[in-house]
């Protein structure tokens, strides 16, 4: 058995008791040939404590649920290699967002930019009675950006979006936004650019790149934003 | 009986659980103007249902000829003659309308080179009746069902339905006549406790994998609408039909498609043979999952695993063009670098049967309503997706059929709630006097319970007693042995004590009322499967072997019906298997083969 105990420090703050956040320290035996992931080692810390709180659904990467702040950068709890960890291992929830508890965080405003790029086909054309056709080269188009698992990681390591949570969409936003632009059946094309076309609501972006650093899926959302430009600049000439 | 009171809030209809059946199913209730709230334990786009990997099936006949009658044939056989053939045949009809539906929502489909949805084949997908296999999944790539319950979650932007995040409903309110009233959730962020009175009550919460402790399961599948109906005294159906998927990551449970096979990957064991010839010449590693993970287990327990232990084997992609793998699997790529440590590109994937679908639930018809012993709708009450048996998988569901069933019984159990609104057969009933007292005496008891024991070890004795006692291959002393300690587990589940008291999103509270659900299906499962004494589909015992006088165990003189679990007394019911489609000729009993 490879087993060995893992130190941690946790950002702990269950608002009906405490008067103020603080940081936890916290140990825990592992078995590195059971626990791979970081999520299955808070659920060993959680099986020690059940007050420690925080969101976690399918531990494979794909619901976007157990984001937070891993020594000090943005990720899944459940695709973070403990091996790789630096002790103590430093949890926090994801920063700029208030927090509810631990390591949950209030998602709404993230969740607001985003329904704010009207996240959905816009085709009003009659339904015909099959699918509408789209070239392989043409659905090629959405790679990169309809994988997008909405945890947020990118959004909140923004320094844009922390300070203009409420104005700027954000790096998630815009990625989605690109996502139904670049659609061959989305029709809304010049209204999508339009709304976006404004100091903030886009143009907060400055290129900074942390987005793509922390995205865990691999998405590059500044490639997006700006492609979304690009077209910006195209149709003003 | 005391008369606690929480606050209430009216509506047409409540839909609990936005995964795929639950986001369908408010597509078509919003959409009518119904005042409808949609409560979902996590935000809609974290539903399991994200998980799927391989496909949607519909004969749309993209790639080659297909017809939604193979696609019938396919089902029966699959479901080894336990699906009901009318909504089998109402599925299979439904699922090109549905699926093009889909792909007008936003379904970002891959394509064909004429521009048509991508289609792949799968297993027991075959043409004219059982001949050859057909391409008949539609795909995105490997994140079908990502794809999809964005897709249905962005059509339900746009129509403005209401969505309660992060809300958990926790019992179902009846009246004395049976008629379903609404239901008793806790909004996780506050603890506050809530009743939603609603003329329509519509479950869409998805399956239990989490009674095994190997499943490729989320950790909120835990089965919250089966608890919820079983304590309030509707029968679970066919509790003892789960799917073990036969390609989990070894030692992770992680799910790997069977798109992979579907895309020409092959089965090995230690002796680097593809065994699946031996075990299904016709279909070999694409016959139906149940003979799959079957011929799997055989082979690891005759000696021939991989590895150290020799406890998994080998699922082998090294073959395919690099440039394939890439385009139409590369989030097995990823997941099996990031849980198996390996590149399928280079090297094959170890893989083992795991836990993965429940075939059974809530019985229901094909319109999506509940029904009672005697086949008659519960009033105000409908459920679809993997809570619901309607039942279209029978004994043994192939693969695609669970994402098409999402959408076809989502939007015919939406319909059906509108046209009971309009029609009048359900309205806004008084509620009963003692409407919250049994939610508020579990959260009672969880708030003063001391002396109790751990939710984790709890849950863990229940995940490991099912992974024990009724696995793959069920044994006749084991499951005996089986359904006493469950009976004991089901003891400590009531007395199990949470530390945490918090109001405020409080996980450990959540964590007990789940495991409360979960010893339901637990014990519904290990009781029905004790029960059945003759192998069909997933469910195979020692008792019942292949004879010339039920081939494949298989006694249809005796068994050929479904089994219905009552959570009083934990007594066992039967009903008749419906055999009579709707408008086709009936598909007469067989014995299965690949």
């Amino acid at each position: 058995m490879a087993t060995s105990t893992m130190q941690f420090k946790i950002y702990r703050y269950d608002p009906d008791k405490d008067n103020a956040p603080y940081m936890q320290d916290a140990s825990v035996e592992v078995d590195f040939a059971i626990d791979r992931k970081l999520l299955d080692v808070l659920t060993r810390l959680k099986a020690k404590d059940d007050s420690l709180s925080y969101r976690r659904s399918c531990r494979e990467g794909i619901c976007g649920s157990d984001a937070m702040n891993i020594n000090g950068k943005n990720g899944l709890a459940c695709l973070t290699e403990i091996k790789d960890l630096k002790q103590p291992v430093v949890l926090r929830p994801l920063p700029g967002l208030p927090v509810i508890r631990d390591l949950i965080v209030d998602m709404t405003q993230f969740f607001k930019q985003y329904h704010s790029i009207k996240p959905y086909l816009i085709n009003e054309g009659p339904r015909p009675e099959r699918e509408r056709l789209q070239s392989p080269e043409e659905r090629e188009e959405l790679n990169g950006l309809y994988e997008c698992i909405l945890c947020a990681c990118c959004s909140t390591s923004c320094p844009s979006f922390w300070w203009n949570p409420d104005k700027f969409v954000g790096p998630a936003g815009l990625l989605n936004a690109y996502r139904f632009i670049a659609d061959t059946r989305d029709q809304a094309t010049n209204e999508r650019l339009d709304d976006l076309e404004d100091p903030y609501r886009l143009f907060r972006c400055h290129s900074i790149m942390n987005c793509v650093d922390v995205c865990p899926k691999g998405l590059n959302p500044t490639r997006a934003i700006g492609k979304i430009k690009e077209m910006m600049v195209r149709r003003a000439i | 009986m005391s008369k606690l009171s929480v606050p209430v809030r009216k509506f047409d209809a409540v839909i609990v659980g936005a995964g795929g059946s639950g986001l369908r199913a408010a597509i078509q209730l919003s959409e009518a103007g119904l005042k409808t709230a949609v409560l979902s334990k996590v935000f809609p786009t974290r539903s399991h249902t994200v998980a799927a990997q391989g496909g949607v099936s519909a004969s749309l006949g993209n790639s080659e000829e297909d017809h939604w009658h193979w696609h019938m044939y396919d089902t029966v056989k699959g479901s080894d003659w336990l699906g009901d053939q009318d909504a089998i045949e109402y599925m299979c009809r439904k699922a090109p309308e549905v699926v093009v539906e889909l792909e007008h929502f936003g379904m970002p489909f891959d394509r064909t080179d004429e521009g048509k949805i991508y289609q792949r084949p799968f297993g027991g997908h075959m043409s004219n009746f059982g001949e050859k296999p057909v391409r008949r999944a539609c795909a995105a790539a490997d994140r079908t069902g990502h794809a999809m319950l964005h897709a249905l979650y962005q059509r339900n932007v746009r129509a403005n339905t209401q969505f309660f995040v992060e809300w958990m409903a926790l019992d179902l309110i009846r009246d004395q006549s049976g008629q379903v009233l609404g239901v008793i959730a806790l909004e996780m962020e506050t603890g506050e406790v809530v009743a939603f009175h609603s003329k329509a009550t519509v479950f869409a919460t998805g399956g239990a994998g989490r009674i095994y402790y190997s499943s490729t399961n989320a950790f909120i599948n835990t089965g919250d609408g089966l608890g919820m109906a079983a304590r309030a005294g509707i029968a679970l159906e066919d509790m003892e039909f789960w799917q073990f998927h036969p390609t989990g990551v070894a030692g992770a449970g992680v799910l790997i498609t069977e798109g992979v096979r579907g895309e020409g990957g092959i089965l090995r064991n230690s002796t680097n043979e593809r065994f699946m010839e031996r075990y299904a010449p016709n279909a070999k590693d694409l016959a139906s999952r149940d003979v799959v993970s079957r011929a799997m287990v055989t082979e690891i327990n005759e000696g021939r695993g991989c590895g150290p232990n020799k406890d998994f084997v080998l699922l082998d992609i090294t073959h395919l063009d690099p440039a394939t793998i890439m385009k139409r699997l590369p989030g097995i790529r990823e997941i099996s670098i990031q849980f198996a440590g390996i590149d399928p590109i280079k090297a094959p994937i170890p893989v083992v049967p795991t836990c993965h679908y429940q075939m059974g639930g809530v019985p229901t018809n094909y319109k999506g309503q509940v029904v009672g012993d005697d086949a008659a709708p519960i009033r105000g009450f409908y459920a679809a997706g993997e809570v619901a048996c309607a039942s279209v998988h029978g004994a043994n569901r192939l693969g695609t059929n669970s994402l098409l069933d999402l959408l076809v019984f989502g939007k015919a159990s939406g319909d059906t709630v509108i046209d009971d609104l309009r029609s009048g057969e359900i309205g806004l009933k008084e509620l009963p006097a003692d409407y919250a007292d049994r939610t508020l005496a579990r959260l009672h008891r969880l708030n003063t319970q001391t002396g109790g024991a751990s939710v984790n070890e709890c849950r863990l004795e229940l995940q490991r007693t099912m992974q024990k006692h009724c696995g793959v291959f069920r044994f006749k002393d084991m499951l005996v042995e089986g359904v006493a300690k469950i009976v004991e587990v089901e003891k400590a589940v009531a007395q199990t004590e949470i530390k945490d008291k918090s109001q405020v999103w409080n996980t450990a509270r959540v964590e007990a009322l789940e495991l409360d659900n979960l010893i339901e299906v637990a014990k519904a499962t290990m009781v029905s499967a004790e029960a059945r004494k003759e192998s069909r589909g997933a469910h195979v015992r020692d008792d019942a072997p292949d004879t010339p006088a039920n081939p494949n165990g298989r006694d249809d003189l005796n068994w050929h019906k479904h089994t219905l679990w009552h959570r009083d007394g934990s007594r066992l019911s039967y009903k008749p298997v419906i055999m009579k489609p709707l408008s086709v000729e009936t598909i007469a009993l067989k014995t299965r083969s690949y």
